[in-house]
């Protein structure tokens, strides 16, 4: 969505918040992620009645419950292409899609990549907790390889999805992840998402504290954060470690784990990021192991790519346009004449 | 030699050939050019599943029946006067429906060896060349020959050539039915404008034909239609799925609401979209989604927007929708869900018609979900049904499904078409101002229907979803009086619509009898036809076709039992019939057939005479 700059917000976080009770689980992640939207969406310069939340199934998807703005809790799966209709025929709205892993990577994956493809100019936020939590702790399409849950109870036998490789394989046009625990970084991807133009999607590691708590706590906690997480950004060197001492350098077009001070390595061979750049974008996308996993890469947040692409719903309207310039607008008695026509007298 | 002219009331002509034979094309250029020449006329296009199926076999034959007059014509007919057999195949699949007497055009290259092997004629024997079509009027050409040799000097290939061969057929035929060539002329040069060999060479092939006719000997009989005595006015043909998109933009530009359809290409429903997507000149938005749930979803994203929001699609497709028209039905939002029906179950037989999936319109979703269902009757009907299905959509703010079929999506007939000016206007009122202390979108007007409070409203922010709504706030609600409350209130407000649409009339036949025959959708024309016959004959039959099959026209049970017997034809095994006995306890009989392909008027009159004894 293009935002207007303005100086004073049309409306206050206040008044984002509704007279309905939140229900998530106490310590939930998701409290966070509503407080940073609620945050950042007054400071987009947009009235607050043109903002619409649409959702899917599953514990994320009570979000639009939340938000004082338009909303619509649709069915699961589908939230993504409710969301095409609306912004297909209303250019003047702001949509944001609110769904889960479950919702957008398994009932919901078709939508998910053709809405991508299109690029129509909406926000996708994936609420993402690896664990199916509404319906109460199965795994998910993003769990890894041999959880153990519910339905698993010897283990999960699924290989999971790469929810930013997927979106580079669908030729989405901006592909960011940020985390539940860092809402500095959260708002900071929620104004990108916010200024891209065409479909921005944001994957946000959430904790369900209930099914499946922990399963970001590498990324996220304190101890280990600066050792797992590579916060990336365009123009800056991809840098990790305690002391930033770490970073990644490309060998042809293998990525390789150095220290800056060491070996005779300089930050002036690290790899330098660039979010225009897809190859090197798809490269970031597979620093997916497990944290666990001997010589594993840090897990990237940040943008990991954007493009500038016309979006469907202005390629719809140019369309129709051109077609009115071409013939003139409709004649509906012309219509229902039709070609050939004989009188009976 | 003198050739002689004999008036005709009404013919029944069959075009049938391989699939690559444009069979469909000779058939629609004859039905164009009688239906200028003022007949009236009804058509039942029939091809095979597949695109191309091997050549020269049974699998692969594409047929098209006309049936036209100057009388008027209710259905393509039963047994056809006339068989155009472009090969063995076409002949053996279609001459148990010729009449005795009946003439076969046949085109003799179509029966070599090779087309009698895979047509399954027994030891390769002709059977115009032994005494099997005995009781049949067999004229024999051999239309390939006589194509190639008027197009010696055309310095086209052999396979450029053949492709005209049904010029050479549609000529001969509009000789003998003593008919103008102007209609196919002008369509040939629309078509083939910018490839005048190709032109030169159509149009060589149809005047050959022509003049085949004229100038041979063997042939003296030509044959009279006179125009139709139809009401006066101005008339188009128009075929059932074309009148259906025009229905859907009429109803826009009536409601002047922007129309936006949300659909997934599905046989026999795709032409819907095909001839929407060339309406972008009035502003008309067409989304081929990546499914048919997506189909559905967009156009519920555009109708939360403000759209007159539609989707369109077959049985498969529609039972894939169920969840979104659960959700619609949740919403209260205005949609319409166009069903093209066809045969079932499953993949079923996509280019065959049936009437099979009434009771999936009606009880095809997970709770209690009520919808509104109407159905068109004819090709035409199309036009209207789609209309009044946006109509009742936007003033009820409800999903609903309009039900037709392949048997009308496909075929044509003449239209009297209106003008703008005939047109209800459509009463679209979006809220614009608070209707209690906060915004309640689920408040309820006379109509029982809801507030469409569009995003972007300054002061109507608010929620819908698919759980169970508080009446009024529309707040989620888990209270057991209120879910009853609600359910039943979904229902009232389906069933209010009711005092909104038209009593049930009789569409012939006395007001009290012996028998009515009740009907619903395509089966009109053959119901119509059959009355008519038994009245003819002394026997007093009643005709109604219910259009609004929920909520049914308030006068309907009453109707039902103005009559010792009710009989209802159906192409799926009762579904209507067992509606009507639930709903009013009448001992109404089924009469129904499923075999993809609509009932012969005979077949019910046969029936009317059985009860009636």
């Amino acid at each position: 969505m293009d935002t207007a700059t303005t100086s004073a917000p049309l409306f206050t976080s206040k008044e984002l918040v509704t007279d309905q009770e939140v229900r998530w689980c106490p310590g939930c992640g998701d409290y966070s992620i509503l407080k940073q939207v609620q945050t950042v969406i007054p400071e987009l310069g947009i009235p607050r009645e043109k903002f619409v939340f649409i959702s899917g199934i599953g514990c994320s998807s009570r979000f639009p419950y939340y938000m004082e703005t338009y909303g619509m809790h649709s069915i699961h799966g589908r939230a993504t292409a409710i969301a095409s209709g609306l912004r297909a025929t209303r250019k003047d709205l702001s949509v944001w899609i609110v769904t889960g892993d479950g919702d957008s990577m398994s009932i919901g994956g078709n939508h998910f990549i053709h809405l991508l493809r299109r690029n129509l100019n909406v926000n996708v936020l994936l609420f993402n907790n690896q664990i199916y939590g509404l319906t109460k702790g199965q795994y998910s399409p993003t769990s890894e390889e041999g959880k153990v849950t519910k339905s698993t109870p010897y283990g999960s036998i699924d290989h999971p999805f790469n929810p930013i490789a997927l979106a580079m394989g669908a030729d989405g046009t901006f592909i960011a992840r940020s985390m539940d625990r860092d809402p500095v970084h959260l708002k900071e991807m929620l104004r990108k998402s916010a200024a891209h133009k065409g479909t921005s999607f944001l994957e946000i590691y959430q904790n369900c504290n209930v099914f499946n708590d922990g399963t970001f706590e590498m990324f996220t906690e304190k101890a280990t954060k600066k050792q797992e997480a590579l916060f990336v950004e365009t123009g800056k060197p991809l840098l990790f470690g305690q002391n930033n001492e770490l970073g990644i350098k490309l060998d042809g077009f293998k990525p390789v784990v150095v220290n800056i001070n060491e070996n005779g390595n300089s930050i002036n061979d690290i790899w330098v990021h660039d979010t225009s750049d897809r190859v090197k974008a798809g490269i970031l996308s597979r620093f997916f192991d497990s944290p666990e996993k001997e010589g594993h890469y840090p897990r990237p947040f940040g943008v990991f790519y954007e493009e500038d692409r016309p979006c469907y719903e202005d390629v719809m309207e140019d369309q129709v346009n051109q077609v009115i310039a071409a013939k003139g607008k409709g004649n509906l008695d012309k219509l229902l004449r039709g070609s050939e026509v004989w009188d009976i007298k | 030699m003198e050739k002689q002219n004999e008036v005709l009331e009404q013919v029944i002509i069959k075009f049938a050939g391989d699939s690559g034979d444009g069979m469909q094309l000779t058939g629609t250029q004859f039905t164009n050019t009688a239906a200028l020449f003022g007949n009236d006329l009804s058509t039942f296009p029939d091809f095979p599943a597949e695109i191309r199926a091997p050549q020269g076999t049974l699998a692969g034959v594409s047929g098209y029946q006309l049936h036209f007059g100057s009388v008027n014509i209710y259905t393509p007919g039963d047994k056809c006067d006339v068989l155009v057999a472009m090969n063995a195949a076409a002949l053996k699949a279609n001459l148990k429906n010729l009449k005795d007497g009946g003439i076969i055009i046949a085109n003799s290259d179509g029966f070599d060896p090779k087309n009698l092997r895979l047509a399954n004629y027994p030891d390769g024997k002709s059977p115009l060349e032994d005494d099997s079509l005995g009781k049949y009027n067999v004229i024999t050409i051999d239309v390939t020959k006589m194509t190639r040799a008027a197009l010696v000097d055309s310095g086209l290939g052999t396979k450029e050539i053949d492709r005209a061969k049904n010029m050479f057929v549609l000529g001969f035929l509009y000789w003998m039915y003593n008919r103008s060539l102007d209609i196919t002329i002008k369509f040939l040069e629309d078509k083939f404008g910018k490839k005048p060999a190709i032109l030169d060479a159509n149009l060589k092939v149809l005047r050959a034909g022509y003049n085949y006719g004229d100038t041979t000997e063997t042939f003296r009989t030509r044959f009279q239609v006179q125009p139709a005595k139809m009401a006066a006015g101005s008339y188009r043909n128009i075929m059932g799925n074309q009148a259906t998109a025009i229905g859907l933009v009429a109803a826009s530009h009536q409601a002047e609401l922007p129309l936006f359809v949300g659909t997934y290409p599905i046989t026999p429903a795709s032409d819907i979209l095909h001839e929407l997507s060339k309406h972008k000149s009035f502003g008309v938005k067409t989304f081929q989604a990546e499914d048919e749930i997506a189909g559905i979803c967009t156009a519920i994203g555009a109708s939360f927007g403000g759209s007159l929001a539609v989707t369109t699609s077959s049985g498969p497709g529609i039972a894939l929708k169920g969840e979104a028209m659960g959700l619609g039905i949740m919403l209260e939002i205005p949609l319409v869900i166009i069903n093209v029906q066809r045969g079932g179950p499953s993949t079923g037989l996509p280019t065959k018609t049936e009437q099979s999936d009434l009771l999936q319109a009606l009880y095809g979703r997970n709770g209690e979900a009520p919808m509104p269902v109407i159905a068109a009757y004819s090709p035409a009907n199309c036009f209207n049904t789609a209309f009044e299905a946006c109509r009742i959509a936007l003033e009820h703010m409800t999903p609903v499904m309009m039900l037709s079929d392949g048997y009308i999506a496909n075929g044509a007939e003449p239209w009297q078409y209106p003008t703008s000016g005939d047109l209800k206007k459509i009463d679209v009122k979006f809220a614009t101002e608070k209707n209690g202390e906060n915004f309640l979108p689920y408040k309820r007007d006379e109509k029982l229907s809801r507030p469409w409070a569009l995003p972007g409203t300054k002061g109507l922010e608010h929620r819908i979803g698919g759980l169970e709504k508080q009446h009024e706030t529309g707040n989620i609600s888990y209270d057991s009086d209120n879910h009853q409350f609600m359910v039943r209130m979904r229902e009232a407000k389906v069933e209010k619509i009711a005092d909104y649409i038209p009593q049930q009339t009789l569409d012939s036949g006395p007001e009290k009898g012996k028998l009515l025959v009740v009907g619903w959708g395509s089966t009109y024309g053959a119901i119509k036809t059959a009355c008519k016959m038994a009245r003819s004959e002394g026997y007093d039959v009643a005709h109604a076709q219910i259009t609004y099959l929920k909520p049914f026209p308030k006068n309907l049970g009453e109707m039902l039992f103005n009559y010792d017997k009710v009989l209802v034809p159906e192409m799926n095994t009762g579904q209507l019939l067992k509606v009507l006995r639930d709903k009013y306890f009448v001992p109404a009989i089924g009469l129904n057939k499923i075999m993809g392909i609509p009932f012969s008027a005979g077949e019910i009159k046969d029936k009317i005479v059985e009860l009636c004894k």
